[in-house]
């Protein structure tokens, strides 16, 4: 019994004096965070800058929750952010903290601050959704249909959005996979990652019917849209998503330019979309989708391309004319399609990709 | 047969030290140990916090636990000290001494639920220490830790401009090998001192 009153006892004064403590001790006062130099914001200080945006309704990426471990939340920091933390050093590298780079999750907010944001990323904003259809592609990659409440959305065709993943603090980048012109409803392909957080989330949990929380969008993987360069899309798993958002829009333009989409996959179950795709290209003569599997299974009985996706891009993009890149998928499946685009003349400023 | 505190001191951070050769605290000895500097803060900190620690456990266990016989409560008053003194410093560093923060402020929070500092406390009731062998014994065990941690972080940096480390092991695993190495190396100390 008196065990009882004694360890309560200890816990009460240890509470009290937290409570004391935060009470007296963590007090910032009123600060402000002022962006691009025109829009401020003020608020009790003591959070972090992050935490603050989002509060604002801004919405930059970030995966981690504010833990110092994915590293997208960068920023510039102007003034008032204080030195460098030793948890920042891993992900900014020189140059980039003599420019002011900082990550906004471990920018302690304590007086007024000064940082900017470039434009493009303050488009992005909190959209509300219900899961309308979530089926399986293949035995590991799953679609979404998500139908967006009271809003819509614009991006460009190849951007990204981040899904958060409910219970947590934490969101997944998933780039979206349906036309940017349909501005109500977004189309995501995850795919079944061991160990991951959100795509064992997607595939054991969510169901119809589900409201789920995104933001968006983001990134600078996107067409370009001024450009007349034919297009070499080379892609593998997911890496579907953004180039499928990018053959919707050419076909909605009549698909203007010519496109080579190279599909890496290991064997015929991973292949998906097809039909899809072959009705696309008999539709336009300008597009040409090549599916390459790596390891084909003998019950596949396969009779297209048999390689690794990049080895197979080399023999068909022998042609002098000038053109554009999008890579999505896997590093060291980008890393080769790198060497093999600049073997073929195609000019480092037109690759663009987007590595997962 | 009683040691004397300045022996444990060194034995603690020599021939017992508290992470080559208990194994203890080997979440952040892998994940801090990736730069020099990171390393040194963390190690700072956990000096600070385990003596601290051990220190306040060892009154509240002397002059509280025992006479009201509730020693079996310790672990739990142990764990509770343990994460309101690192949240009540941390709140006093940040507001009194800013400079120290970017240094060794923000390891504080890592430190709250960190084994080592919870087996100084243990261990100080399982040996029977008194007070002033509490305080050399935690104090040394810090060091202990600070150094191995160290002596890693060196060891991954120096790995990272010259080694070509093979991509399986990369990360934990050559960390894992270079602490059991320095732990053999360790083991050349055993002759120095003995506690136990």
């Amino acid at each position: 019994m008196i065990t009882f009153f004694v360890v309560n006892g200890i816990l009460l004064v240890i509470s009290l004096l937290l409570l004391l403590a935060e009470r007296f001790l963590v007090t910032y006062g009123e600060c402000s965070i002022t962006l691009n130099g025109d829009k401020t914001f003020s608020m009790l200080g003591g959070d972090n800058l992050l935490n603050y945006l989002n509060q604002h309704k801004i919405f930059i990426p970030s995966a981690c929750g504010g833990k110092a471990t994915c590293g997208f939340c960068k920023l510039k920091v102007l003034s008032g952010g204080g030195d460098i933390l030793p948890t920042e050093e891993v992900y900014i590298d020189k140059k980039e903290r003599e420019e002011g780079l900082r990550l906004a999750c471990q920018v302690k907010v304590k007086k007024d601050v000064e940082i900017y944001i470039p434009e493009y990323l303050l488009g992005a904003e909190e959209f509300e959704a219900d899961v309308s259809h979530i089926t399986y592609l293949t035995h590991d990659i799953k679609i979404v249909h998500l139908a967006i409440l009271n809003k819509t959305i614009n991006f460009k065709p190849g951007q990204y959005i981040q899904f958060k993943i409910p219970g947590t603090d934490e969101y997944r980048a998933y780039s979206v996979a349906s036309s940017p012109s349909d501005k109500s409803t977004l189309e995501l392909l995850i795919r079944l990652v061991p160990g991951g957080l959100c795509s064992a989330y997607v595939h054991k949990v969510l169901m119809k019917g589900d409201r789920v929380v995104f933001t968006g969008p983001f990134g600078d993987f996107y067409l370009r849209e001024e450009s007349e360069n034919d297009i070499i899309a080379i892609g593998g798993g997911c890496g579907m998503a953004p180039i499928r958002s990018i053959l919707y829009f050419l076909r909605e333009k009549g698909m203007p330019r010519r496109v080579f989409y190279f599909f890496g996959a290991r064997t015929k179950k991973d292949l998906f979309f097809t039909k899809e795709l072959r009705e696309l290209e008999a539709k336009f003569a300008n597009f040409k989708y090549i599916p390459a599997l790596s390891e084909p299974e003998p019950g596949d009985k396969w009779e297209g391309e048999v390689g690794f996706v990049t080895q197979i891009a080399e023999k068909y993009i022998g042609d002098k004319r000038p053109k554009e890149a999008y890579l999505c998928g896997p590093p060291p499946m980008i890393d080769a399609a790198m060497k093999v685009l600049t073997r073929e003349g195609v000019k480092p400023e037109n690759i663009f990709y987007d590595k997962f | 047969m009683e040691l004397h505190p300045f022996v444990i001191f060194i034995a603690a951070i020599f021939t017992h030290n508290i992470a080559l050769s208990y194994l203890l605290g080997m979440c952040p000895l892998l994940a801090m140990s990736r730069h020099s500097n990171t390393a040194q803060g963390m190690g700072i900190a956990v000096i600070f916090v385990m003596t601290l620690t051990a220190v306040i456990n060892w009154l509240l266990y002397h002059f509280i636990l025992i006479p009201t016989g509730s020693q079996i409560m310790a672990y739990l008053v142990f764990i509770i000290v343990i994460a309101s003194v690192v949240q009540l410093l941390e709140m006093i560093i940040e507001k009194f001494f800013p400079r120290l923060q970017s240094s060794f402020g923000i390891f504080l929070p890592l430190i709250t639920v960190n084994c080592t500092i919870l087996a100084i406390s243990l261990f100080m009731v399982l040996r029977t220490y008194s007070f002033w062998q509490t305080v050399f014994f935690a104090f040394g065990s810090g060091i202990g830790w600070a150094v191995a941690i160290t002596i890693i972080a060196a060891i991954r940096e120096k790995l990272r401009m010259i080694g070509d480390v093979p991509n399986g092991l990369k990360g934990a695993g050559i960390t894992m090998v270079i602490a059991g190495i320095l732990s053999l190396a360790f083991m050349g100390f055993s002759g120095m001192v003995s506690v136990q």
